[in-house]
């Protein structure tokens, strides 16, 4: 398989009044999973329908290895999407979407058949789409974009309506691709989604980007050297860290976050104090924290998005177990 | 779930070069996966049948009126015998013949010196002594009196005639559906006509004159296989008196029988046998009048004065008021083509809309960047579909409906094998020209309900308008001349003749249009449509 990249260089669109990209750029590689996360409304449909051909940018371009979508023959041969899984005809049965789709491409009734087992279909691809549940819709969506077996993968928000076992199932056949070094480009509004799955992290915002990072260094950013400290004796603790130069931070009744020390050194200014502990640990920040962390100065953002911010918070109290 | 069956293979890839017979196959795949869609068309083409062969079904004819008012007689019993020109079209063939035979070559030249008539049936004071009771004084536009140069007696003969006429001056007619105009002007004895007819060989040339010594010619027919020895003489006859006013859904009005009576002179012939006898004959043994008809058709011969009464038409037969029998067409069974096309519309304008409505556009625009040929590939299958369909309703409309109304005693006027397959390969083209159309309106509009609407509006509505005569004399032609409805001339069998006296409407079944400019209209309608939706399509985003 050709290694592939998808190149967007500075898109720019508006809808009317409305700016819908301002000036997104970001690179996917092959070999990873890309996650594109941003709030509903940040860009991540648009950006996709123009690397498609669909939407047309007032400026800027999207590549798909170097060459415009558009001037691509067979392009499900280069670049497998899945944008809605909705978008079926429900009278159609399942098995004759992706045979339409194939016959558009050159492809045979066998590849189909291929896909259909790839997706884990098999029992259910003669029924008609109109009667299949949403997983079982993002299932057909990924046969489809699988059908010319791409280097390239697009898939908006595909864990959206999967049960548990699918979304174990999706991770894992996103991870397998990437495996085979394909470029996947998946997006989520829902962080947690792509906590295990991405390798690489484009988080945009208002039509841009907001960061363009590695996951683990996204996390280790967020990070940072903080530490936490579980004690009975936080006063004494706050001082004689304070006086070694860290910064303290009460975060619940015998817990402490320290930062500007690394661990090694809080036990070694703990135990030359004689303040007892029982555990200090260094901060492990979740994709969650991360998210949290860039964007809490962004408060014009946020302020300005509160459809895009609620998404958010709830995925927050899913996932904020850790840390605080 | 296990993704150790997601091991990458190379799919097994059938690329061909030609990329648009992919595209095409596609389109015809996305097609018959909707059972509904083909479903509609097997619809489309059932409603054309069934409704066209009520058409012939709807038809009762009694004939040879038995004791009381019934008739003695109905069904195929009652099919008239319609006598068929040299091109195999029916014809009227009904005239008084005052003639002799002629061997070889030769000619005939006359001098007409009145064209007078009578007729039944409308208003006015009867005639005063009149062999016939309720018969008024007046000549029909059409009314002939003239000379002629026939195979035979028997109908359907070729001939070749010069004529005066009511109120189309001179003519030279020839073969029931040639008509050349001569001297304009009416005839009587202060300006009367000279006539002359030459045959030599296949080819007869006629002439005429206003004195008798300046000749024009008026035209030549060829006449192919005329006998040896043909028959030469003198001719009267005169259609059917009609008095007709438009009327809420078709015409009402006044049609009775009619005499024209020429007087004639100077009749000299060459290259007959000299002295030969005139024979006078009633041609069509029309008998109009009953017992009266051998009193009134009739010929007088005093000196070289010839007075010639008959009374029919010798012209091709017409279907409306002017038809001697009843008559039907082929096309009457292809009356239920519009419904036909509304559901064929449905079905094309879904085509494309049900993708936008689920946003499949998208999924067929990312497989296929080229958007141009997304909406020709679709075109291209659904004309072809509402092709198929049209013709094989048609092809099943029309015989089986020609046998029925046999067997009603309804007589078809025949057409030529050509024309019959332009009027059913024409019904399928304009299926799928309207089908292409809904397609490129389906584009522009995206939406199911606009799209149908527009173009049921466009083209079946002034259809319906048109024909069913409900809108004022000349709108109805026109919206039939300007509307994609113009379309349906290309169903029309039997041509308009400015020679016989008819209602041509669309009423009756006559286009104002000719048949391939009608169609032409439809297709530039969706060649409009289609150039504004490749236009959008492209434009737009998906």
């Amino acid at each position: 398989m050709e290694p592939t990249t998808i190149e967007v260089n500075d898109l720019h669109k508006r809808f009317g009044p409305t700016v819908a990209l301002d000036g997104m750029s970001f690179t996917v590689m092959p070999g990873q999973v890309t996650g594109f996360i941003g709030p509903n409304g940040a860009g991540k449909s648009t950006t996709m329908r123009v690397i498609l051909g669909l939407d047309g940018a007032d400026a800027g371009r999207a590549m798909i290895g170097g060459r415009p979508y558009r001037s691509l023959q067979h392009p499900l041969s280069h670049v497998g999407s899945l944008l809605d899984a909705a978008a079926l005809q429900p009278s159609r049965r399942a098995r004759n979407h992706l045979l339409w789709l194939a016959h558009s491409q050159g492809l045979t009734a066998r590849r189909v058949d291929e896909v259909i087992e790839q997706a884990g279909l098999e029992t259910a691809a003669r029924r008609k789409a109109g009667g299949y549940s949403l997983g079982m819709r993002q299932r057909l969506g990924i046969a489809a974009a699988m059908l010319g077996d791409p280097p390239v993968l697009m898939l908006d928000e595909p864990f959206n309506g999967l049960d548990p076992e699918g979304i174990v199932w999706m991770r894992g056949f996103l991870r397998s691709l990437a495996a085979e070094g394909r470029a996947v480009l998946v997006s989520s509004h829902l962080m947690s989604e792509l906590q295990d799955t991405a390798d690489h992290l484009v988080i945009v915002g208002r039509g841009k980007v907001i960061a363009d990072t590695s996951t683990a260094a996204l996390l280790a950013a967020a990070s940072g050297d903080r530490v936490t400290l579980r004690t009975t004796a936080q006063e004494e603790a706050t001082t004689v860290l304070s006086h070694a130069g860290a910064t303290v931070a009460v975060t619940d009744g015998n817990t402490l976050m320290v930062s500007g020390l690394a661990a090694g050194h809080v036990v070694t200014v703990l135990g030359d104090n004689a303040v007892p502990f029982s555990e200090v640990s260094a901060h492990r920040a979740t994709l969650e924290e991360a998210y949290m962390e860039l964007t809490r100065d962004a408060a014009e953002f946020r302020a300005a998005a509160p459809g895009g911010s609620s998404p958010w918070a709830s995925s927050g109290v899913e996932s904020g177990e850790a840390g605080r | 779930m296990s993704t150790g069956t997601l091991t990458p293979r190379r799919p097994g890839l059938r690329r061909g070069r030609d990329s648009y017979w992919q595209l095409l196959r596609a389109e015809w795949t996305k097609f018959r996966t909707v059972r509904g869609w083909v479903i509609g068309m097997i619809v489309a083409a059932l409603v054309m049948v069934l409704i066209g062969l009520f058409a012939a079904g709807s038809a009762h004819i009694g004939c040879g009126g038995g004791p009381g008012n019934s008739p003695a007689l109905s069904g195929a019993a009652c099919l008239p015998h319609v006598p068929t020109g040299p091109g195999g079209e029916a014809v009227t063939d009904s005239f008084y013949f005052v003639r002799q035979p002629l061997a070889g070559n030769g000619s005939i030249t006359v001098r007409i010196t009145a064209l007078t008539g009578q007729y039944g049936g409308g208003g006015g004071p009867a005639i005063p002594g009149s062999a016939l009771s309720d018969m008024h004084r007046g000549i029909q536009p059409w009314s002939k009196a003239g000379i002629i140069i026939a195979d035979s007696t028997k109908q359907g003969s070729a001939y070749a005639a010069m004529m005066v006429t009511g109120s189309h001056g001179v003519a030279m007619q020839d073969d029931y559906t040639q008509d050349i105009a001569g001297l304009p002007g009416t005839v009587s004895a202060a300006s009367p006509r000279w006539l002359r007819l030459t045959r030599s060989g296949d080819t007869v040339t006629g002439y005429d004159s206003a004195d008798g010594t300046g000749w024009t010619r008026v035209g030549t027919a060829h006449l192919a296989g005329l006998s040896a020895t043909v028959q030469v003489g003198l001719l009267a006859t005169s259609p059917s008196y009609m008095h007709l006013t438009p009327f809420f859904g078709g015409s009402s009005g006044q049609v009775g029988p009619s005499l024209a009576t020429g007087v004639f002179d100077h009749v000299s012939l060459s290259g007959g046998r000299p002295g030969g006898a005139w024979t006078g004959d009633n041609v069509g043994n029309s008998d109009a009048y009953g017992s009266q008809t051998s009193r009134v058709e009739t010929f007088r011969q005093a000196g070289g004065r010839f007075t010639v009464t008959g009374s029919g038409d010798i012209a091709p037969d017409v279907t409306g008021p002017a038809s001697g029998v009843p008559t039907a067409t082929i096309e009457n069974h292809l009356v239920g083509t519009f419904a036909g096309l509304i559901a064929v519309v449905v079905v094309a304008a879904m085509f494309m809309t049900a993708e936008y409505r689920r946003g499949l556009i998208r999924t067929t625009l990312a497989a296929t960047p080229r958007r141009g040929r997304v909406l020709a590939a679709k075109a291209f299958v659904i004309g072809l579909v509402a092709f198929v369909t049209g013709l094989v309703a048609a092809a099943v409309a029309v015989p089986i409906g020609i046998r029925l109304d046999r067997g009603e005693g309804q007589y078809v006027l025949p057409v030529t094998l050509l024309t019959e397959v332009r009027v059913l390969a024409g019904t399928a083209a304009l299926l799928a020209v309207a089908a292409v159309f809904a397609v490129a309106v389906g584009t522009m509009l995206r939406r199911s309900a606009a799209a149908v609407a527009a173009v049921i509006v466009v083209i079946v509505l002034p259809y319906i308008l048109g024909v069913a005569g409900l809108l004022p004399e000349g709108a109805g032609e026109w919206l039939l001349r300007l509307s994609p409805a113009a379309a349906f001339a290309i169903q029309q069998s039997m041509p308009q003749y400015p020679q016989v006296a008819n209602v041509y409407t669309p009423a009756n079944g006559y286009f104002p249009l000719a048949p391939w400019a009608g169609f032409a209209v439809l297709c530039g309608y969706a060649a409009l449509a289609l150039g504004a939706a490749f236009f959008l399509l492209r434009r737009r985003d998906a």
